[in-house]
């Protein structure tokens, strides 16, 4: 049903978007928590800092991450030197593109949830003797869930629409940082391929919706759970 | 003993305490909403801080502003009811039993399921779950923490009255049976009554009245809290002896002062709690002679003090070591001129005995 190219791009995105999504995920979490609970000066500062991918253009991340995270940038470089590790022209550093523009979408829902989570719950926790990781592990955590979801599904689908920080920060190389977006932009440019650009249109629609069904059902599940019909 | 000794400023409110608790029974913490009953037991949990002072739990000290220690409320082993239940909505009724027990002990288990009545409940989500059937899962949670202390705060403030009626005897037969010290926060002078041994009286963050129940009930400082229906006294008594062809049973307030009541099946030497409304108490100067009252007793009065409307003079009385009051109108005050020091004869024409009585009355005639 769908061409070898067609795949490509698809288990690329996916493979992409997977990887940011799970790699941002303690850290989505940890900020998430530290901003839901904290009480700290320069807070507000870290606040605007996490969202800054947001409102930023994203061939503005893309460059930032170039001199940054580039073989030759400042963190990229010494990562490289220390642990062979590079992002410069390669999926990892898609996936770092990725994960750096979806990250706001993630904190601010796992925030949302955590800042409604019953604080007198966790007190109920602590008089029954559980510590404070315990409180946070049975209690805040499972009761973030549902958060915690949605900010991941968001995130997931933010990822895979990533176009602009890519390609400015790892180009356009086939099987290795050509997702769907731009695959697709390829095709745009490419005279007389309207209609594979149009198939990968659909594909991307499909996976959207897809994704968009699945968190429904996730957050259904998780509703039903806390209610507790049985 | 559990000693606390604590300054605290909680917006309007300024706390200042010193009292003493003796670690058995049930201490009820009584005073109206604002009193600063809930700001007392959450510092006792640790969940709060006092500014400063000392709390010491027996040998244990919780508190202490001066030696820096604050126990948090995870290692203090201080159970807590909290007047909404705060049951965990992801866990179902047995995960939320379980939460706080260290080791799982399946005759424990059972044995708090069965004091609760809770065993029908046990797969179910709190969700689905009723208030009373609520407060009875959360008082058998924090029972099988295995608490040294337990708090609760307004268990039945939050249920309707048919909720209410139906956790009372949970409550009561976990008062009888635990040897679990309790501290029971409630506004209610009826609960009180049928629970506690012990009573705090909380006032604009002050206490200026504890002591065994019998005691404070009875104290002209406790009068402001009753309305004038509502005024009685708690006395205690011993069992004697069974009248059985009448049907009544004697009881001792002390030597030489005999109560008789109807019967009841307890063996002599028991000790009863009784509680006289002071709307019951007639006071004659003269010993009568061929009366329908059973209950003729030798008292001397104490106090006097006139209603706030004009009408009725609430007299205390003093029978053997224990003291209550009785209502009369002014006028029969006046023509009998009664005051302080004199002998007279108090006539007690009916008298709560246990706690189905006063459940019966439920705190109203």
């Amino acid at each position: 049903m769908l061409s070898d190219y067609e795949w490509q791009a698809l288990l690329l995105s996916l493979k992409i978007s997977s990887v940011a999504v799970l790699w941002s995920l303690p850290l989505g979490i940890l900020l998430a928590w530290i901003l839901a609970r904290g009480r700290f000066p320069g807070k507000a500062l870290l606040d605007s800092l996490i969202h800054l991918p947001l409102v930023l253009p994203p061939v503005v991340v893309g460059y930032l991450l170039l001199i940054g995270m580039g073989r030759q940038g400042l963190l990229g470089g010494w990562l490289y030197e220390s642990f062979g590790l590079s992002f410069s022209f390669s999926w990892r550093g898609a996936a770092l593109a990725a994960a750096v523009v979806a990250f706001p979408l993630m904190v601010r829902a796992i925030r949302l949830s955590l800042e409604a989570v019953d604080r007198r719950l966790e007190d109920a926790a602590r008089t029954l003797g559980a510590g404070r990781l315990r409180v946070f592990a049975t209690i805040t955590l499972p009761l973030t869930l549902p958060g915690i979801l949605a900010g991941t599904v968001l995130a997931f689908a933010r990822c895979l629409g990533e176009f602009g920080a890519t390609i400015t920060f790892v180009s356009n190389i086939p099987g290795e940082t050509r997702t769907l977006p731009l695959a697709m932009f390829s095709f745009i440019e490419t005279p007389g391929a309207e209609a594979q650009a149009a198939r990968l249109c659909i594909i991307a629609i499909v996976i959207a919706l897809a994704a968009l069904l699945f968190s429904e059902w996730l957050a259904r599940l998780t509703r039903r759970r806390l209610e507790g019909a049985c | 003993m559990l000693n606390i000794r604590i300054d605290k400023r909680q917006g309007d409110l300024d706390m200042q305490l010193d009292i003493t608790l003796p670690l058995q029974g049930i201490s009820a913490i009584f005073g109206r909403s604002g009193a600063g009953k809930t700001s007392l037991i959450n510092m006792l949990s640790g969940l709060s801080r006092p500014d400063q002072g000392h709390i010491a739990l027996g040998e244990e000290v919780l508190f202490d502003s001066r030696r820096r220690i604050h126990l948090r409320p995870e290692q203090r082993r201080i159970g807590y009811v909290f007047q909404d239940a705060r049951l965990f909505p992801h866990y179902n009724v047995t995960g939320n039993l379980r939460y706080g027990s260290r080791r799982h002990d399946p005759k424990r288990f059972a044995d708090v399921v069965e004091l609760l009545g809770i065993g029908a409940l046990l797969q179910r989500a709190p969700a689905t779950l009723s208030g009373g059937e609520r407060q009875r899962v959360a008082i058998g949670r924090a029972l099988l923490s295995q608490p040294r202390l337990l708090l609760m705060d307004e268990p039945l403030a939050s249920l309707d009255l048919p909720r209410k009626r139906e956790l009372m005897p949970y409550l009561e037969r976990l008062a009888a049976e635990t040897s679990l010290p309790i501290l029971y926060v409630s506004h209610s002078l009826d609960e009180v009554l049928r629970l506690a041994d012990h009573l705090v009286l909380l006032d604009k963050g002050r206490a200026p009245l504890h002591g065994p129940l019998e005691h404070v009930w009875g104290s002209a400082q406790m009068r402001p809290w009753f309305t004038v229906e509502e005024l009685s006294s708690v006395l205690s008594a011993t069992v004697s002896s069974q009248e059985v062809r009448w049907q009544m049973t004697q009881l001792s307030l002390g030597e030489g002062l005999p109560l008789w009541v109807r019967s009841i099946d307890m063996p002599a030497g028991q000790k009863v709690r009784l509680r006289i409304r002071a709307n019951d108490i007639s006071i004659v100067r003269t010993q009568p002679q061929q009366s329908s009252i059973r209950n003729i007793l030798p008292a001397r009065i104490e106090t006097l003090q006139p209603d706030e409307n004009g009408h009725l003079m609430a007299v205390q009385l003093q029978i053997g070591n224990q003291r209550l009051w009785a209502h009369i109108t002014l006028w029969a005050a006046s023509e009998l001129g009664l005051a302080a020091g004199q002998q007279v004869f108090a006539q007690i024409k009916g008298i709560s005995l246990n706690q189905t009585d006063w459940a019966a009355h439920d705190g109203r005639p």
